[in-house]
């Protein structure tokens, strides 16, 4: 995350430099200091700042898609007059094991449609989501393998 | 251009509050306190966002729409943290799930 300090540096001295410290002139700034460290970054080292950014952001993205079609599936569900849940306590066995990971994945899972993380075990190797449907456990394992996980894999690795 | 963002206010406001209505109502009929962190946890922040966004909108000035937007963000942030930890600790408890739950993990693996 260095690249990232540095990123936030040189944003801090643009507006101290240009002397009007708004948000949207900071916003300018950390573009502008991004897009500068991308193009150095390119030439020394293998992993690209600039894609690991655009990694990032389609993170964010997947992340709002998901919270409104959770809080809609919420709706829908509570809405019905009968209601039909499954719900269980399934473990996830974790591939990411660096704590800021699993924090993330875990907060991301509990604002995603009818997930919410319960526990970590203490060898920090297992999740455990608690879920409304749990009829298909090896579904939803899935889905947050290939979803959150791999990209939270793709974007901090 | 002023009659757009009026009409996106009252939508943002009609589609929190309606979000906010149903937190509540899920809060009430969900069985027991984890699938009720469910609606808590999602729809409560989605309402509260949207009402926020919405504010935001309609004061028609960047720092107090920027505001409020942090105040979305900080909902995002801490609204699954307490969700996560009442679940947590109900689980710990002992808090019986109810009796329409199929597996529970957490209980298989820490007797």
């Amino acid at each position: 995350m260095t690249a990232f300090s540095m990123n936030v540096l040189f944003a801090v001295v643009w507006v101290a430099v240009s002397g009007s410290a708004t948000f949207l002139n900071f916003l300018f700034g950390f573009v502008v200091s991004a897009l500068a460290i991308g193009l150095v970054r390119e030439q020394a080292q293998g992993v690209s700042y600039l894609r690991r950014i655009g990694l990032i952001l389609s993170l964010v993205l997947l992340f709002f898609r998901e919270l409104a079609l959770s809080a809609w599936k919420v709706a829908v569900l509570v809405t019905r007059p009968k209601l039909e849940a499954r719900p269980g306590i399934f473990a996830f066995p974790l591939t990411v094991d660096r704590d800021f990971e699993i924090t993330l994945l875990a907060n991301l899972i509990t604002l995603t449609p009818g997930t919410l993380s319960v526990d970590v075990s203490e060898d920090r190797r297992t999740l455990y989501v608690h879920a409304v449907d749990c009829s298909d456990i090896e579904g939803a394992r899935r889905d947050i393998r290939d979803g959150f996980e791999r990209k939270i894999m793709e974007a901090f690795r | 251009m002023s009659l757009v963002l009026t009409l996106v206010t009252v939508l943002l406001l009609v589609a929190g509050g309606a979000f906010a209505l149903v937190a509540s109502i899920g809060l009430i009929r969900l069985p027991d306190v984890f699938t009720r962190m469910h609606a808590a946890s999602k729809a409560g922040t989605v309402g509260s966002g949207l009402l926020l966004l919405a504010a935001g909108l309609h004061s028609g000035d960047l720092s107090t729409f920027s505001r409020a937007l942090a105040g979305f963000l900080f909902f995002i942030l801490t609204a699954p943290i307490s969700a996560h930890l009442l679940a947590r600790a109900a689980h710990k408890v002992g808090y019986r799930l109810h009796a329409s739950t199929v597996v529970d993990h957490l209980r298989r693996d820490n007797p």
